[in-house]
């Protein structure tokens, strides 16, 4: 069966459905539903056998390269063009179609918001490339 | 077919066998790394041969079982070198006290040249009778990498004298990071450090050992309520306290007492009886408004007072000591004692929840919610991370809804002190 990684993110990505708040600044029942929403997604996924891995990152990001011979790695840890992409986490499911990745994302994407309202999020969906040759 | 004979072993039994036979071998001399591979295969012999054949002496079996593997490896050894070597005649295991052999391995595992990560898998393996495999899930890594982080830190130890006392402290720091690495669903490595501690207060007297444990007690005893049933973190000052577990405050009440007994005033109590202490005061609180704080600002000054330069070496017991002044002398003195802290903690989470929850105490909601949400985007954890949302958002509806609920949560009990 084919994996699929569900990314998050923090920023980027095509034009947001619209626009909504921090979540901090959401109605207390509302941060409630809506992470009792993303509980309820790892706890779907468990219960029908394709969920592999759900982490989340925090906002900070540092870029780092090789500094050359005997020289300190180069960083650069902000800050960055707010329009860069920045993952949030992500879902690794292990489904039986890609049809069935994109439901799962979807469904991830109608997540509650202010109000209750679906956040319409987009999500990323990526396949994750087998170990193993193809069989002839 | 397989389950069966491994379910009516104990267990346990077996589990606390490991360090003492393990302890006995390293005892007379033998390689620390050389020896533990022989006791896994002593145990993997035992879990096969014990349902038919169980043994008068568990413990001489493994250890005589043990000792022929050693032997097989050496003149596999030397036969692989060419060279001639004597086959070691070992006496039959002698009684060994229990309490020295603990000691020993912990001074193995948590020799200071290996890195805490590798400290804390060894122990655990070693001392406390884990598998690799439940190690491995307790720290959410591939058991294939736990297994090279184990057998890495053996060949450091190789060749090293470990038949000498080791270093208390670094043990004792260990035994608390196993503690606070917290459980999951099948390792609970807080019970396991706490296990281990116990043993380790009856290997020796040093008070610091106790301190240790009865802080661990002291704080495993508010588990039950420190997450409802949803997973949500759930804040001392509105945990319900009667799922607090008293029989743990007791024991942990006793054991503090007995190291302070020790105490004298060329030997003030270390770092972990304070914090102990500190524990103790919050357990004995029946409500959130009759903790006594002056007392706890009071260990808190020792706390602090243990430390030449306290903001730059232990800025935990800084921002701790804050929240305590904060509820003693008011909230605008806790602000300003993590003022002080900026510089060294201003980059995390914890630095501003605290300062989160002395606006709140002030009143002062629009503060205390921005605070909360810069915590929040700091925290390295999801479960406090989603706790630190909630409270920026709450703050925020309080503010929202008027100065009733403010009102509310001001503090009630900020009397002038004396």
């Amino acid at each position: 069966m084919p994996k699929y990684l569900l990314l998050k993110h923090y920023r980027g990505g095509p034009e947001p459905h619209h626009p909504f708040p921090p979540m901090d600044q959401w109605a207390p029942e509302d941060v409630e539903a809506h992470m009792a929403f993303l509980r309820n997604v790892s706890a779907m996924l468990e219960e029908s056998g394709e969920y592999v891995d759900g982490q989340a990152l925090t906002p900070e990001r540092t870029w780092v390269r090789y500094g050359g011979p005997g020289a300190a790695p180069v960083t650069t840890d902000g800050p960055h063009p707010e329009t860069s992409d920045l993952i949030a986490g992500w879902y690794m499911v292990d489904v039986e179609s890609r049809e069935r990745a994109l439901e799962i994302a979807a469904h991830v994407s109608s997540e509650p918001g202010p109000g209750g309202e679906p956040l319409y999020e987009w999500i990323d969906v990526r396949e994750v490339m087998s170990g193993a040759p193809a069989e002839d | 077919m397989v389950d069966e004979p491994v379910r009516s072993l104990d267990e346990g039994a077996l589990r606390a066998l490991v360090p003492r036979v393990l302890a006995g071998l390293v005892r007379r001399g033998e390689d620390f790394d050389a020896a533990e591979d022989a006791l896994q295969e002593a145990l993997l012999e035992a879990l096969r041969v014990w349902p038919e054949h169980p043994p008068h002496d568990p413990r001489a079996w493994l250890t005589t079982v043990a000792m022929r593997r050693l032997v097989d490896a050496r003149r596999s050894e030397a036969a692989r070198q060419r060279r001639e070597e004597t086959t070691h005649a070992e006496p039959p295991p002698g009684p060994a006290e229990e309490g020295d052999d603990t000691l020993v391995l912990l001074f193995c595992c948590c020799h200071p040249d290996l890195a805490p990560a590798s400290q804390v898998a060894l122990t655990l393996r070693a001392v406390g009778g884990l598998t690799t495999r439940e190690i491995a899930d307790a720290f959410y890594v591939p058991e294939a990498t736990m297994a090279q982080r184990i057998s890495r830190a053996k060949r450091t130890l190789r060749g090293r004298r470990l038949d000498q006392p080791g270093d208390l402290a670094v043990v004792l720091r260990v035994l608390y990071l196993i503690y606070t690495a917290g459980h999951t669903d099948r390792v609970d490595l807080a019970g396991e450090a706490i296990r281990l501690a116990r043993q380790l207060t009856l290997a020796t007297q040093e008070p610091e050992a106790r301190g240790l444990l009865a802080l661990m007690l002291l704080n495993h005893a508010r588990l039950p309520a420190r997450l409802d049933a949803e997973g949500r973190i759930v804040t001392l000052d509105r945990q319900d306290r009667s799922l607090w577990d008293t029989r743990q405050i007791a024991e942990g009440v006793r054991v503090l007492q007995s190291a302070l007994a020790m105490q004298t005033d060329e030997r003030p109590p270390g770092r972990y009886q304070v914090e102990a202490a500190i524990a103790a005061l919050h357990d004995d609180a029946a409500s959130a408004g009759e903790t006594d704080w002056p007392q706890i600002l009071a260990w808190y000054d020792d706390l602090v007072a243990l430390t030449e330069d306290p903001v730059r070496e232990d800025p935990a017991a800084v921002l701790g000591r804050a929240v305590a002044v904060g509820h003693v002398l008011g909230a605008a003195a806790g602000l300003r004692e993590t003022d002080r802290l900026r510089d060294v903690l201003g980059e995390r989470h914890r630095w501003h929840a605290v300062r989160g929850h002395l606006h709140e105490l002030a009143g002062d909601l629009p503060a205390a919610a921005t605070a909360y949400a810069e915590a929040a985007r700091r925290a390295t954890n999801v479960a406090e991370r989603d706790h630190l949302v909630r409270q920026a958002a709450r703050a925020r509806a309080d503010r929202a809804t008027g100065s009733l609920t403010a009102r509310r949560t001001r503090p009630t009990w900020s009397r002038p002190r004396p």
